[in-house]
């Protein structure tokens, strides 16, 4: 029983991270139109970043700097956002497709980089040393677990808070303007580059902030951990969850993970063996099934952006192909 | 002599580098009347709007307005010095209600913005009834005056407009283009696209013709009304300035 509640408890912390990351992207595509397709560039940014600063020394590569565990991961998050800042001056001016591929290369230059320079994260072998904040009070077992559970728990609490805030205010409504129409918005006196470079950040801020609770779950991070893949899954849990709904966000994320976790399960004990040898493939066919089946008969999720429409305080779903 | 609001001279823009789509094209703009812009289809009167509101870059030329230098300045920035722009379509946010549009181009009014939304509706009293309503669920002409509102919004002294009779019917499109003339009244002068050329014609004060990117003929709009050679131009069968 212990053993089933242990692993809810991981599942659980795990899909709670990943939402966090889905409300960060929501951020970008949902409410702003942001196509990011290098979601695990800014997450992997605040992954290593917190390691890095707050682990133990390490021969070889950067880090050992040992800060403070909140501080460290506030600087992955600053990490994160810096790494926005700058790629953000670069391609914001780009729209839809073409800013999607000039992310998603940014993401694979990302990979690379952690993958061969082994003086900045450890190369291929990753950064290791970190040790996990409060584990000499708490030890490395169901305790552990439970209480960083309920740590991610709150953090994701606070951050769906701070968006359903920011989506009603008066910048809410103005990213919401800029989707529909920039023109508008700038013969309004509104610069979007500034304000889609805004979103950009604190959107890639909370990537990295989703990032560095991932590593710190971990406590080890390596390029295997920024592949094109989290990206797609990520993708996958805003899609069927519902862009432009942070309910839907976290909805989405617990729900592909669970399907991504089952799917694995179920391969490794009732596939034959032949297939069990391909188990990562077929779940990534599965997930690549699960997006255009998604955009192909539900392009909303299965909990869409709420409109208001009406003094009257109704509220009316977004359809298909309307704002 | 009145001192005009904007002027162009001999602009020269378009879509893409080297391949201008205005030439050369001039134009004045008097405080508080409406000066109108026609031409038939592919004349340039959108490229030419679009030029002086700053969506498009100017190769050559220069734009004047109010007494200043604004060749090459962000459509934002315009903005902030008094020029509105009211695009052909999709000028409001269908997702935002009526209030939170108006509330959107009022932000820089600061602790002014319940009087400056009282006189709004006041204008505007078909938009007061629906102010908590979905902008997209608007008719073609409150779309219009919508826009229209939200321009006013930010206390403009020249309103831009494309179109904006564009897919409304000839009553919308009377009732919009009126609208416009008492905005003059008020000392705002507007510079106006329009493709209803009559309806036009009789509310405007100043006329300029455009046809292939280049001035053709301009003058008071009471003299341009049932003018053999503004049909002339229309129809193609005349054009000046070229060989």
């Amino acid at each position: 029983m212990i053993g089933v509640i242990s692993y809810l408890v991981f599942f659980a912390t795990t899909a709670s991270i990943l939402a966090i990351a889905v409300l960060g992207l929501n951020l970008q595509w949902g409410n702003t139109g942001l196509f990011n397709g290098g979601v695990v560039a800014f997450f992997g940014a605040g992954a290593y970043a917190t390691l890095i600063l707050g682990g133990a020394a390490q021969a070889g590569h950067l880090g050992g700097y040992g800060i403070f565990y909140p501080l460290a991961l506030l600087g992955g998050m600053v990490a994160a956002g810096l790494m926005a800042w700058i790629v953000g001056l670069l391609t914001l001016r780009l729209r839809h497709d073409y800013l999607a591929i000039a992310t998603f290369g940014v993401a694979v230059a990302f990979e690379n980089l952690m993958r061969n320079a082994e003086w900045l994260a450890g190369g291929a072998k990753g950064v290791r040393g970190f040790e996990r904040p409060l584990r000499t009070a708490l030890g490395d077992g169901f305790i552990y677990n439970l209480v960083f559970f309920v740590v991610v728990l709150l953090i994701l609490i606070l951050t769906y808070l701070f968006l359903q805030r920011l989506v009603v205010s008066p910048f809410g409504r103005l990213l919401r303007a800029i989707r529909e129409d920039e023109e508008a918005a700038q013969s309004l006196g509104k610069n979007p580059a500034r304000i889609r470079l805004i979103a950009f950040i604190t959107g890639s801020v909370i990537l990295g902030l989703a990032g560095g609770l991932y590593g710190t779950f971990y406590a080890f991070v390596s390029p295997q951990d920024v592949l094109p893949t989290l990206t797609f899954q990520i993708w996958a849990m805003l899609i069927v969850g519902g862009a432009g709904n942070n309910r839907g966000a976290i909805f989405g994320a617990f729900l592909i993970w669970g399907a991504w976790t089952a799917s694995g399960w179920a391969l490794s004990r009732f596939a034959p063996v032949e297939v069990q040898l391909y188990t990562g493939s077929v779940q990534f066919i599965l997930i690549g099934s699960v997006i255009v089946g998604m955009l192909m008969w539900r392009p909303q999720g299965f909990l869409p952006e709420r409109l208001v429409v009406s003094h009257k305080g109704k509220t009316k779903r977004k359809q298909h192909g309307e704002y | 002599m009145v001192e005009p609001i904007l002027q162009a001279k001999a602009v020269t823009a378009g879509y893409v580098p080297d391949l201008p789509i205005l030439r050369d094209v001039s134009l004045t703009v008097r405080p508080a009347e409406i000066t109108l812009i026609i031409g038939p289809n592919g004349a340039g009167k959108s490229t030419l709007i679009k030029a002086i509101s700053g969506l498009l870059p100017v190769s050559s030329g220069q734009i004047r307005f109010d007494g200043s230098d604004i060749t090459g300045i962000r459509t934002d920035q315009l903005s902030a010095q008094g020029i509105a722009y009211v695009p052909q379509t999709d000028n409001i946010f269908r997702s935002l209600t009526i209030r939170q549009n108006l509330d959107l181009a009022l932000r820089r009014a600061g602790g002014q913005v319940p009087t400056r939304l009282a006189q709004l509706f006041e204008q505007f009293p078909a938009l007061a009834a629906k102010q908590g309503d979905k902008a997209g669920t608007l008719s073609g002409g409150q779309r219009q005056f919508l826009a229209i509102a939200m321009a006013l919004a930010t206390a403009p002294k020249l309103i831009l407009m494309d179109e904006p009779s564009a897919g409304l019917s000839p009553k919308a499109t009377q009732e919009v283009l009126e609208h416009a003339r008492t905005l003059t009244t008020q000392g705002v002068s507007i510079l106006l696209v329009e493709q209803n050329v009559n309806q036009a014609l009789r509310l405007a004060d100043h006329c300029f013709i455009l046809a292939e990117g280049r001035n053709q003929l301009d003058g008071p709009a009471e003299s341009l009304r049932g003018n053999k050679v503004v049909g002339e131009i229309y129809l193609g069968n005349r054009r000046v300035g070229f060989a």
